[in-house]
């Protein structure tokens, strides 16, 4: 086959950045890794245990292209109950392979040929190549390690143009550990409440917040009806391998998705939607439990890289610290590079996460106490030659 | 505060002060001082660590031992549990609910040295009415944690 025969959208999609990196680190013995974005538990036991007993009892056949309907009804009591949003489990939920099946079929749901897309940045991998296969522009706004790393009014004003349509919000923010509060979040609304924009609200972290509670976006006044809720039970429950998320939004859209979905990939799997019942049913506590354990680690993380004179602010979501390495005078790249080689440490360049990523790294603290002891350890030898 | 630092040190009692103090916002001499005072209080009662025997050339067996007993007038079951746990071989005594009054926990060398105790020493006590011994011949899991050693991490060295 001839290379040409690729379709020239996708040949130009660059590969995601952390792939190139993973590919080094992966080769390397006795790497001792920072990089993973995902919980260090196993998903807890009485969860698996409903998706080992939904396969006893046969359950091995599609469910209807939106989700169990128990399932649904499970997804709407939860947002009610841990964020003040309602949803109609008949019409306003999708249940989707992860979260980020969940963003692809809402950008390719709603954008046009030059349809613009805001994307805060640093932030998850996929926003950007989704808005493009789906045919849209993607906008970058760069938030700033002064406002740790939070969207502003001042620069979503400034990049919304009359081909804007979409709006991505990923708070807690996947590197960064950003929160947006809800006094953040009124302030874009009322930049927001004047115009036809549509906000994807991407809360795959929102049960992981320390010390303050998460707020939706959809949950401010006007806002409801224009904004899609993405969320799922990776993190909360450590269940990134049974790919599960889903989206609650405007009915009309929701319905638009389904459609994309049900040609796509028919439903999302049913022992994973088993199990996903009895998480939202009964897994409070554990999600509880695992707070604390990443709240803890947090700490010794912040106060590890503080301690060895790394700028880094206090990340209050998800499971990731975000300092910055500028003083160093090398690249993200150059520092992990080199920081893999020298002391074996696997941490990802921020640039992975787009390019104003520079000049910081993502470490995450979802690996024990020692493993992150032992890390910060030797970070801190490397450290000592650019001191 | 007291109760933090026990779930951490229930956990994982080596972790040091420093440690401690930073997951709570708080200083290592008032973490120090908070542990002093729960020892001296015996809501710390000790620091054990967890072995798994089986892995060691160690002989050791375990029983548990349910016992039936005459209460005491005054001294309801207490006495007699005292009389029983204040031998060495004797790990732990629990007060149960149900078709027995006492349960024993008793480590020994060889089956033949723990039936020789519970014969010789906890059945002729007079307020012993019967015993009926147990022995584990596995130990899966104690104190909340699996013997099946420490899993793998089988997570990528690096994911999005």
């Amino acid at each position: 086959m001839k290379k040409e025969m690729i379709a020239t959208k996708v040949r130009e999609l660059p590969p995601s950045g952390i792939r190139k990196f993973f590919d080094v680190a992966n080769e390397m013995k006795d790497v001792i890794s920072l990089g993973v974005g995902e919980p260090d538990f196993d998903t807890p036991w009485h969860i698996r245990e409903e998706g080992i007993y939904s396969l006893e009892k046969g359950k091995t056949i599609y469910t209807s292209n939106s989700g169990l309907m128990e399932l649904r009804c499970e997804i709407s009591t939860y947002l009610s109950r841990r964020f003040n949003i309602t949803y109609n489990p008949n019409t306003q939920i999708l249940v989707t392979v992860g979260a980020s099946e969940a963003i692809d079929l809402a950008l390719r749901a709603l954008l046009n040929p030059g349809d613009e897309v805001l994307i805060p940045e640093p932030s998850y991998v996929s926003y950007k190549p989704c808005a493009i296969m789906a045919g849209g522009n993607p906008v970058v706004i760069t938030t700033k390690a002064e406002n740790e790393f939070r969207l502003t009014p001042e620069q979503l004003e400034e990049h919304i143009t009359d081909k804007t349509k979409v709006l991505i919000l990923p708070y807690p923010n996947n590197p960064t550990g950003g929160i947006m509060e809800k006094s953040d979040l009124e302030k874009i609304a009322e930049v927001l409440r004047k115009r036809d924009i549509l906000v994807i609200s991407d809360e795959i972290y929102a049960e992981l917040t320390y010390d303050k509670e998460h707020v939706s976006i959809a949950m401010l006044p006007g806002m409801y009806e224009n904004t899609l809720v993405i969320n799922g039970f990776s993190k909360a429950y450590a269940m990134t391998g049974w790919r599960m998320g889903y989206a609650a939004g405007p009915k009309d859209l929701i319905a638009e998705m389904t459609k994309i979905h049900q040609y796509a990939i028919m439903c999302a799997p049913t022992i994973s939607q088993y199990a996903g019942i009895e998480a939202l049913k009964n897994g409070d506590n554990d999600v509880a439990q695992m707070k604390a354990s990443f709240n803890r680690r947090r700490k010794i993380m912040v106060n590890g890289f503080r301690n060895m004179g790394m700028d880094c602010f206090e990340p209050l979501g998800a499971f990731y610290v975000f300092p910055s390495i500028q003083k160093t005078g090398l690249t993200a790249e150059e520092f992990c590079t080199k920081l893999l080689y020298e002391q074996k440490v696997a941490v990802v360049p921020g640039t992975a996460f787009g390019e104003s990523g520079e000049g910081f790294i993502r470490c995450s603290y979802a690996y024990s106490i020692e493993n992150i002891k032992e890390a910060l350890k030797r970070i801190e030898l490397f450290m000592q030659q650019y001191q | 505060m007291k109760e933090d630092i026990l779930e951490i040190l229930e956990k994982n009692s080596r972790l040091n002060t420093g440690d401690i103090a930073i997951m709570l916002n708080s200083s290592k001499e008032k973490i120090e001082k908070e542990i002093e005072e729960m020892e001296k209080k015996q809501i710390i009662c000790g620091y054990n660590t967890l072995i798994n025997w089986d892995k060691t050339n160690k002989d050791l067996v375990t029983a548990l031992i349910e016992v039936k007993v005459t209460p005491q007038r005054g001294e309801g079951f207490d006495k007699i549990a005292e009389r029983i746990y204040r031998f060495n071989e004797v790990k732990a005594v629990y007060l149960m609910s149900g078709g027995f009054d006492l349960t024993v926990i008793i480590e020994g060398r060889t089956m033949k040295e723990v039936a020789l105790f519970v014969a010789q020493k906890l059945a002729p006590l007079e307020s012993v009415l019967s015993t009926g011994t147990h022995f584990v011949l596995k130990k899966y899991k104690e104190h909340g944690i699996p013997f099946e050693g420490p899993r793998k991490d089988e997570r990528m060295v690096v994911s999005p």
